[in-house]
């Protein structure tokens, strides 16, 4: 009898948890939708801020959203063409020394968990270093940084799951390890490394702390590396600590606008990880 | 020589998805015998035995239909308690896995959730049950380590002790001996011709030598059917279907 | 030299040497980071000592003084009540998850995880101004008779919590998921309901993995940035209680890079609150990798 006391205890908890964590991601979307799609008008989608993002009442987040789009698109490139290949020389070259495979997941799982600002602040110290100032291109570099973990270890495990004897039979056949790696390795997992790249990309358009010294911000719609950048996760914190109404709605939309962004990447991300996992569910 | 029925399984189907894995199953399992269910892999042999003990629950694709009696009572559809009806069987599986805890406590565990917890009688049958597996001599100085540091054949019999411990009236074993040396295969081999006295055992093998050697009853299973069942001496020497013949010759494996 | 390109072995030399480039880059990029913060905060060693600059409440950057305690008592706050609130919530859904759930619900709450776990950290922020912040301010504070704004330690906390629940909750599924069948199979043979199986050999068996994912929730709690400095208050004093503003570090990092270069060396303290970070991360997950490996072994 204490026996199933106990049980129904523990089960109720369970139950309450998992209400929990689905009443909370409701909450998080309706209260975030139910301010910021009347905010969300054409208007919003297509013009710069007019008379300062932080005062004036007028016009749109368009400067936030470029930005955010060319921060995350060179980002995710450069990430992708550092990234990839060492992913393949992982699973091709050291896939039998176990040993340094290990060391080498070991540390991409460590750096992985060092926090986006310390990317940030360690961005800043390499611009000073390097003289450039707040722009497009070192926020596009510091996300680059932020951002090659999460994606070599996710095509890591993507291509972990590619077999050993693939590889062998197109050694065998007299191709190149490079010619390997690159047809047989990487076009049969293609579709897995598209999710690793996806996933990076919304990592890159969803942080803040990373681009907050290092791409800047600004009004305008950056015409070169060298020019600073408004960046989406910025353009909602600034905008809402702002004491106008008309600015913080624009806070507001931007936040809908990379929920909606967020949330695509997702769908995107599960249809085709479908094809990888059928069991998964 | 008595010849109750212990298990009877009655028009067993059993499906996973759409799968049909057990095809009209009929047998009937003597009491205090060792039974071998024998097979080619992958002919259903052992999700049979996983039917007879409802571990087939945990799986939610798992469809069935039939019935299952032990002791005339039809466990698939009883509205006794499942654990009751898994008290009478002990299993034991292909591979050992000694539960997460010492040695000591792997053979107790079944024994304190039933709520006994006298420690001079747990320690008692502890050991008792240990040494009925000839664990004991080996163990005796350290059975309060994890039960994870024995070898396979050790823990293997640990395994079989913990089982025996809750006292039941028929073991499951599935292949028991396939991961196993040949010394510890051995062992079990023969404290299964013990156990045979008091328990009613059914084992799940695909190695036709260790059929010939312990079984008294046969059941032969392929592709999800049972093709032929009887006495061990009968079944070996003067099989009559076809499949049974040619499995018999090594025809196919 | 065209002629050359398209020969396959130079092709091949040309592009393993790429990945090497780009291999060793990555290995020594953690050295590169803990070089560089340390390289740029060393200057603070001149007048602090290190003992100082951790354990001193004192933070005058205009006299030079830098104490970084008060800082680090915030964080420690906002990330252990974070921990109280997330850990559980995580440890039982996890189990109901794994142990308990049908396909279809399990077809519902992956999404959720998922989506949960790819949200900015902004969009959490934005929540917790509109929806936590008031409900402290309204509705929990005046239960404890407590006079809040509402930006507090408490704020920020429960805002991390929620952030981390998808991390840890992953992290937990997966180690439940891993535990042989088998396992339960025996216990369940032996007599024991699914919920002493539970009770006495899953968890037992997941605990390694259980602190294991609880430490890297810590860690990934400690070095959360935008979210918690929306609704922590940012104010310089050490928390008498869960209503008080509290001032993490990544939210000092964070909010002080306008003055950085207007202060001497105050681009130096702000590196060194990186740093701090940044050591706290990486041996917290080096020690929580660590258990796991061995528990893998064992």
């Amino acid at each position: 009898m204490i026996k199933k006391i106990e049980e129904i205890f523990f089960r109720s908890l369970m139950l309450i948890s998992n209400l929990l964590i689905l009443f909370v991601l409701a909450l998080i979307l309706l209260s975030i939708f139910k301010k910021g799609l009347g905010a969300l008008n054409w208007e919003m989608l297509s013009q710069r801020p007019h008379g300062g993002y932080y005062y004036g009442k007028e016009g749109g987040v368009l400067n936030a959203i470029v930005g955010s789009l060319y921060l995350s698109f060179g980002a995710t490139l450069l990430a992708t063409i550092i990234g990839v290949p060492v992913a393949l020389f992982m699973n091709v070259y050291l896939v039998k020394q176990k040993r340094v495979l290990n060391f080498i997941r070991f540390l991409l799982d460590l750096i992985w968990g060092v926090p986006s600002i310390v990317y940030g602040a360690f961005g800043f110290t390499l611009m000073v270093f390097l003289g450039i100032k707040t722009s497009l291109l070192a926020g596009i570099i510091t996300v680059t940084l932020f951002i090659l973990p999460i994606m070599i270890r996710a095509c890591d495990e993507i291509l972990k799951t590619s077999p050993l004897g693939l590889l062998e039979a197109s050694l065998s056949l007299g191709s190149t390890k490079t010619e390997t790696s690159f047809r047989v390795v990487l076009m049969q997992s293609f579709s897995g490394i598209i999710t690793a790249i996806l996933l990076s990309f919304g990592r890159a358009i969803g942080d803040a702390a990373s681009v907050l010294f290092t791409a800047g911000y600004t009004d305008n719609i950056p015409s070169s590396l060298s020019e600073p950048a408004a960046t989406l996760p910025l353009s909602i914190f600034f905008q809402l600590s702002s004491p106008v109404p008309e600015v913080q709605n624009r806070a507001y939309a931007s936040a809908v606008i990379l929920i909606i962004i967020i949330l695509t990447i997702s769908l995107l991300s599960r249809a085709l990880s479908k094809k990888y996992h059928k069991n998964r569910i | 020589m008595n010849n109750t029925t212990k298990i009877k399984v009655d028009n067993l189907n059993l499906y996973i998805g759409k799968q049909h894995i057990l095809k009209d199953i009929n047998i009937e399992i003597p009491e205090n015998k060792l039974t071998v269910i024998l097979g080619p892999s992958g002919c259903g042999k052992t999700t049979l035995l996983k039917c007879m003990n409802r571990l087939t629950d945990l799986y939610q694709d798992v469809k069935i239909n039939g019935s299952i009696f032990i002791d005339n009572e039809d466990i698939l559809h009883t509205k006794t308690d499942v654990t009751e009806i898994r008290k009478k069987m002990g299993l034991l599986s292909q591979r050992p896995f000694p539960l997460p805890m010492n040695i000591y406590n792997n053979v107790a565990y079944g024994l304190k959730i039933s709520g006994r917890r006298n420690k001079k009688a747990l320690d008692a049958r502890v050991e008792n049950y240990l040494k009925q597996v000839n664990l004991w001599d080996e163990v005796h100085d350290r059975l309060h380590e994890p039960a994870s540091k024995l070898s396979i054949g050790q823990q293997q019999r640990l395994c079989l002790a913990r089982g025996l411990a809750v006292d039941p009236e028929i073991i499951l074993a599935d292949e028991p001996t396939s991961a196993l040396d040949p010394i510890s295969s051995e062992t079990i081999e023969r404290k299964f011709e013990e156990l045979k006295q008091q328990y009613t055992i059914v084992m799940v093998t695909h190695i036709l030598r260790q059929a010939r050697r312990i079984a008294d009853y046969v059941v032969f299973m392929y592709m999800g059917e049972v093709i032929e069942q009887g006495p061990a001496k009968e079944f070996f020497e003067n099989p009559k279907m076809d499949r049974t013949k040619s499995y018999l010759q090594g025809a196919f494996n | 030299m065209i002629v050359l390109f398209y020969n396959r072995k130079t092709k091949n030399r040309l592009s393993t040497l790429w990945m090497l480039i780009a291999i060793s880059f990555v290995i020594i990029l953690p050295f590169i980071l803990g070089v560089g913060l340390y390289y740029k905060s060393s200057m603070l060693f001149q007048e602090n000592s290190l003992g100082d600059l951790l354990f001193s409440k004192l933070w005058k950057p205009s006299i030079g003084k830098f104490g970084f305690a008060t800082f680090i008592m915030g964080s420690v706050w906002v990330t252990f009540i974070a921990m109280l609130i997330s850990a559980p919530i995580c440890i039982f859904a996890a189990l109901s998850i794994t142990q308990y759930s049908r396909k279809f619900y399990l077809r519902i709450i992956h999404p959720v995880i998922d989506i949960l776990a790819g949200l900015p950290s902004v969009v959490y922020g934005v929540w917790g101004v509109i929806v936590v912040v008031p409900f402290i301010s309204n509705v929990i504070a005046p239960i404890f008779g407590a006079q809040t704004m509402g930006y507090s330690i408490l704020a920020g906390a429960i805002v991390l919590s929620v952030m981390i629940i998808p991390f840890i909750l992953n992290i937990l599924i997966e180690i439940f998921r891993t535990i042989p069948i088998e396992l339960t199979e025996a216990s369940l043979s032996l007599g024991a309901t699914k919920w002493e199986t539970i009770k006495y050999v899953l968890v037992k068996k997941a605990v390694p993995g259980i602190i294991a994912s609880i430490g890297f929730g810590l860690a990934r709690a400690f070095g959360e940035t935008m979210a918690v400095l929306m609704v922590v208050g940012n104010m310089i004093q050490i928390p008498k209680n869960v209503f008080d503003a509290g001032y993490p570090l990544p939210a000092l990092i964070a909010n002080n890079y306008g003055e950085m270069l207007s202060i001497p060396k105050y681009d130096s303290a702000l590196m060194f609150a990186a740093l701090i970070l940044f050591v706290v991360v990486m041996v917290f997950n080096a020690l929580m990798r660590m258990l796991i490996v061995r528990y893998d072994k064992y």
